[in-house]
């Protein structure tokens, strides 16, 4: 696969799993279970679609065609979005929100940390910008974890069962293809073999602070990265770019 | 539902550029430290206002009475010799 | 000290200009007239979320989602700030809560209505946070200082909601037709409910007296409304939108913009709880505030294990 276009998919990959992610909690808003924790998940997603915006100008920088942010995120089709299927999973309740951020934040936290000695500038700019508020978002989610583990018998028994239903959604954010392959060979992305180490023991420190088990592994969710999404994003998506496709002359 | 855990009120204080002193803000509720932490950063810094915080329980906090304030303040009213604007320089004393 | 003399000093100090504070003595109807102003500005804040909530997912553009997202989130830590200073009052934020859930404090009645296009978050942002500054700045002199304070940092806050409304509905007066008419749309349905926002007349509105006299209020609900409506009609002007009000004329004696006759059958109604949208907004509220309250409970349950464990240690 040529470098370029290895390049320009990796950061459309980038940018989606925090815009569909990041759309999700906007949900949210006005939903919190008080006030300040409204501020927060909208602040986390609002850090999150930041995110996405500079790294969709990368791609669109790189792939020259005066596409723009707005073109990757309102035009293209469902099968265009490479974002892991863990993005798209449903708010639920507070846990299910908590636990899919955690191990969302978690990954990216140690991704981004590498990803920041990347000899492409921009990608090693994005990174070093973006782990900043990642550490945040998994402080604020792991924190929440713990206190729902360890609180009353009604929030260990919901957050046991958000990670049971969660925890498959894990390994997808690992899974290498071409993309991955094309770009860790050169050494301008890291080889995400190299932090499942960490993530695991990141996430096992949070579960046994929060007196919960580390669920069964069971089936894998996969299909993200090559545009097979759950039925959520469907969804999703038709909310997300009705207006654009309502009045195509338009500008926003 | 009386008494609804809406959290224990923490006090805010905030430093805008080390070495200035910390302003007192506002409230917010929180169950920890951690939170009133996180929760202060989110409510009161938005806009970069700030570098450093302090949270403290509201009900930690000791505060002079308004009745008291003749006691406590006036008595410093009239010790203007504390003031340097108090003392008469001479014409042309300069770095004093 | 009798309350007689305490209240000559309380009003002295308010003659002076001089704040009260949270721990300084203060008539009884002072304090409660507060906390029902105050805990309302709360309320207003919080169900305004709502209505602009509605379109968050549907933003049409990355700038525009998060600029409505920053400018919700602004919303929400507005209703903390106030929240923070009607506390300082005696009263405990359950109980501030629980008089919404009630129905006994009110919220302003703009937020009854639904929000129908994308064209309203413009409309909202221009003409319900254009009269909420106009509120706003006057009462940055209020004579309570944590209300005072609280005002000073929302009216910093403040003018960017207003700059983002009026750059959307400028933006689609200078579109396509359709935005265009979107944008006439949601002129037409928020220009006379914001205006109400307002108040009743002066010669209607009872609690104008104390309020007054204690510089609660600075200016009367009329004269904002009039410092308003002369600086809004321009601005419609200047983007090609029409004033829903065919009384609306400029008076060359007064200096001031005449304006029709405001609908308060309709005013009253809406704020008996009869809008479009009453049930709803207080409902989703309550829901929220239910569903989350294992979560709270949770909070607080680990928090004082924690305590007690670091007691031990």
């Amino acid at each position: 696969m040529e470098v370029k276009d290895a390049l320009i998919k990796y950061c459309l990959r980038l940018g989606d799993d925090a815009l569909i992610v990041g759309n999700r909690l906007g949900e949210l808003c006005s939903k919190g279970p008080f006030l300040e924790e409204d501020i927060a998940m909208t602040n986390i997603s609002l850090d999150l679609i930041g995110q996405t915006r500079i790294i969709y100008s990368y791609a669109a920088e790189l792939e020259g065609t005066g596409r723009t942010e707005d073109d990757y995120a309102y035009k293209r089709p469902e099968k265009e979005f490479q974002s892991a299927l863990l993005t798209e999973q449903p708010n639920g309740h507070f846990g299910n929100t908590m636990a899919r951020q955690m191990i969302y934040s978690v990954f990216y936290y140690h991704l981004f940390t590498e990803l920041s000695k990347s000899p492409d500038e921009k990608l090693a700019a994005f990174a070093a910008k973006s782990v900043k508020e990642t550490t945040y978002h998994m402080r604020h989610s792991c924190e929440w974890v713990v206190r729902l583990g360890d609180g009353t018998e009604e929030s260990k028994w919901k957050i046991q069962d958000a990670l049971n239903d969660i925890w498959s959604y894990r390994h997808e954010l690992f899974e290498k293809d071409e993309v991955d392959l094309t770009l860790a060979d050169l050494g301008i992305i890291p080889d995400t073999a190299n932090i499942l180490d960490v993530f695991n023991n990141s996430i096992n420190e949070v579960l046994n602070r929060a007196t919960l088990d580390a669920p069964e592994e069971g089936w894998k969710a996969t299909g993200g990265r090559s545009g097979r999404h759950s039925e959520y994003l469907g969804t999703m998506l038709a909310e997300f770019q009705s207006l654009p496709r309502a009045y195509p002359d338009a500008k926003w | 539902m009386s008494s609804d855990n809406q959290f224990p009120q923490w006090e805010v204080f905030v430093q805008s550029k080390t070495g200035l002193p910390f302003k007192h803000v506002g409230s917010v509720h929180a169950a920890d430290a951690e939170m009133a932490l996180q929760n202060a950063r989110d409510l009161y810094t938005r806009r970069m206002e700030g570098t450093s915080l302090w949270v403290t329980l509201t009900d930690s906090i000791v505060a002079s009475s308004p009745e008291d304030s003749d006691a406590f303040f006036d008595p410093s009213n009239d010790k203007i010799y504390r003031q340097p604007t108090h003392y008469i320089m001479p014409e042309g004393a300069k770095n004093i | 000290m009798e309350d007689k003399k305490r209240l000559e000093i309380f009003q002295a100090k308010i003659d002076r200009e001089e704040k009260i504070e949270p721990k300084d003595w203060m008539p009884e109807d002072y304090r409660k007239h507060l906390i029902r102003q105050i805990s309302q500005h709360a309320h207003s804040e919080i169900i305004g979320m709502q209505p602009e909530g509605n379109f968050i997912t549907r933003a049409p553009s990355l700038r525009a989602k998060v600029v409505l997202l920053a400018k919700i989130q602004d919303e929400a830590g507005h209703g903390l700030y106030l929240y923070s200073a009607t506390e300082t009052l005696g009263i405990t934020r359950d109980e501030i809560i629980e008089a919404l859930h009630a129905g006994k404090a009110k919220y302003s009645s703009i937020f009854n209505y639904p929000t129908l296009n994308w064209a309203d978050m413009g409309a909202v942002g221009w003409l319900v946070d254009g009269a909420a500054i106009v509120n706003q700045v006057s009462l940055q002199r209020t004579s309570y200082g944590p209300y005072s304070r609280g005002m000073v940092r929302i009216c910093k806050e403040e003018s960017f909601h207003q700059r983002q409304g009026y750059e959307i509905m400028a933006d689609m007066a200078a579109g396509t037709p359709e935005q265009k008419s979107m944008a006439q749309d949601a002129l037409d349905r928020v220009w006379w409910p914001s205006i109400m926002m307002f108040g009743p007349h002066d010669a209607d509105s009872p609690n104008t007296g104390n309020a007054t006299k204690w510089k609660i209020k600075r200016e009367t609900n009329d004269e904002l409304r009039q410092k308003f409506i002369d600086k809004t009609v321009q601005q419609a002007e200047l983007i090609g939108l029409t004033i829903p009000d065919p009384d609306l004329k400029w008076n060359e004696e007064t200096g001031h913009y005449d304006f029709g006759e405001m609908d308060w059958d309709e005013f009253w109604s809406v704020v008996k709880g009869y809008g479009p949208c009453n049930k709803q907004r207080l409902g989703h509220h309550q829901k929220a505030h239910d569903d989350g309250s294992w979560v709270r409970e949770a909070a607080n349950v680990y928090a004082a294990k924690q305590s007690k464990k670091n007691k031990v240690a």
